[in-house]
């Protein structure tokens, strides 16, 4: 890991380049490849934004690994969130692009960070919503601590020591931010 | 990036009440489209309601009859998983703003969340918003405005024609008591389309003018130039009025048919809020041909009134 001491804040900020992202990723796909269940349809469902970015990657990957996915969606959850009524005029509802039954698919689910799993909750209640899928498995880039709902990911690229908990963590990628790096900060 | 998507980024929706097109800007009516966007596939869904009004209530105060633009606005509110109560009251005269405001503050009393007015004076809603704290949409105030009708029509416009922008479109009929064709022109030319209202001397007044739209009193002169027409429903109520012609002279300069499509664009859209006086303003060949979008609206409109009760619901429960 390198450290950056950031320019006037004083700020501690730490950052994962774009080597270290990607066996974060690799590792990721690799738990993926081994212990999804064979079978059944396999669906890859990304939360915008930037976990509809990663579920692309990730489907390449698992192709790679000879991992056939059957289906590739995207979910926005703003209609769901637990939190819509304080953030005033911010959200922005966008599009869920699922345009296929979900009903006896196995769903990997991805997100890039795992934080509160509010947002996964979210996201659970608006696949429900579409259909009865077999089984739903969670797939996140990195894996921060601070839940606070019972929620648990099946698949995680990198987990941060509890410590990190309150920093904020950031996940780029080269296709929205022009490079793939995790940013932690103070 | 599309522009469709950067505009929505940037953008935010500060509004509580949507009273009219009038005072919105162009962002703020694309944003509503855009919004609308996304909920034209909860009606596809298994489950057809998404969670986004849960807990809270919708109230349908209509002091005018309306059949579709109240199921619309019902159903919209529930496909947001929020209740709704229907509140009928008709009343008598126009002029009893006291027993409206009462009305209303003991609907809010209740703990209502919104409230969906029409009332046949204009104004009343705007009326209303300043006199109440929750949210006020206008479904339709005396012959003011309509906005969710002019939404949901360009919505439909372009959904099919993929712009508004650079667009003729004709509205055709009783302009001057029009709530519909008034909140159409407000909307369409900020969108930057160009508006022909069309009709007889006595129900499209030449001060329209003023609404930055072009006056025809010949249909068949504008026929061949139209990207889009809207055939506004004959009010019966005005055809024994002697503003208006007999209903054979209205129809035969003024209505759609067969013979008229022939000589317009081939892609001509064709529109109509609705309910249709089948053989007056449109005739059923044309109603129910390929051209027309009439069903189109309907289905439309619940996506823009879904859209409409989020945003206004969202702008509220941000500012308290």
């Amino acid at each position: 890991m390198k450290d950056e001491k950031s320019v006037g804040g004083g700020l501690m900020t730490e950052i994962y380049d774009s080597e270290q992202f990607l066996s974060a990723l690799n590792n990721l796909a690799d738990q993926i490849a081994q212990s999804i269940e064979k079978g059944q349809p396999i669906a890859i469902v990304g939360i915008r934004s930037r976990g509809d970015v990663l579920a692309d990657r990730l489907a390449g990957l698992l192709k790679e690994k000879n991992i056939k996915i059957d289906h590739k969606g995207i979910l926005d959850i703003t209609l769901y969130r637990d939190d819509l009524d304080q953030k005033g005029g911010q959200a922005r509802v966008q599009a869920t692009e699922i345009n296929f039954d979900i009903t006896d698919c196995i769903i990997i689910l991805v997100d890039d960070v795992l934080f509160t799993g509010r947002t996964v909750r979210a996201a659970l209640d608006a696949l429900v919503d579409l259909g009865r899928p077999r089984a739903i498995r969670l797939a996140v880039l990195v894996d921060r601590g601070g839940r606070e709902l019972p929620i648990h990911a099946d698949f995680v690229g990198l987990k941060l020591p509890s410590g990190e908990s309150n920093k904020h963590v950031q996940v780029m990628l080269k296709e929205t931010d022009g490079e793939d790096k995790i940013i932690l900060q103070d | 990036m599309s522009a469709r998507k950067k505009l929505a980024e940037k953008f935010s929706w500060t509004r509580k009440h949507l009273l009219g097109l009038e005072e919105l800007s162009r962002e703020e009516i694309l944003h509503i489209l855009n919004t609308a966007d996304t909920f034209t596939d909860v009606s596809t869904r298994s489950i057809k309601k998404v969670p986004a009004l849960r807990g809270r209530v919708v109230v349908n105060l209509f002091f005018e009859d309306s059949t579709r633009t109240r199921t619309s606005f019902s159903l919209a509110a529930s496909r947001l998983s929020a209740d709704v109560i229907e509140f009928s009251a008709k009343v008598s005269s126009i002029s009893k703003g006291e027993t409206l405001v009462d009305t209303a503050r003991n609907i809010e009393a209740m703990g209502v969340d919104v409230i969906v007015i029409r009332h046949s004076a204009p104004g009343a809603p705007h009326y209303l918003a300043r006199c109440v704290d929750v949210p006020i949409v206008n479904a339709g105030d005396g012959a003011h405005e309509h906005p969710t009708q002019a939404l949901l029509d360009m919505f439909t416009i372009r959904q099919i024609k993929g712009r508004i922008d650079g667009l003729k479109v004709a509205i055709v009929g009783d302009i001057a008591h029009s709530r519909v064709a008034r909140s159409n022109i407000w909307g369409l030319t900020k969108l930057g389309a160009k508006v022909i209202v069309v009709g007889p001397t006595t129900l499209v007044p030449s001060s329209m003018k003023a609404m930055g739209v072009e006056i025809s009193h010949n249909l068949d002169e504008v026929l061949g130039e139209i990207d889009v027409i809207n055939m506004l429903r004959v009010q019966r109520e005005r055809i024994t009025s002697n503003v208006f012609p007999s209903v054979e002279e209205y129809t035969r300069l003024f209505g759609l048919n067969a013979e008229r499509m022939a000589r317009a664009k081939k892609d001509l859209l064709v529109m109509h809020p609705g309910p249709i006086n089948r053989g007056i303003e449109l005739t059923s060949e044309v109603a129910d041909g390929a051209n027309s979008a009439i069903l189109k609206q309907v289905t439309n409109g619940l996506a823009v009134r879904m859209a409409v009760l989020f945003l206004v619901n969202q702008a509220h429960q941000g500012s308290n």
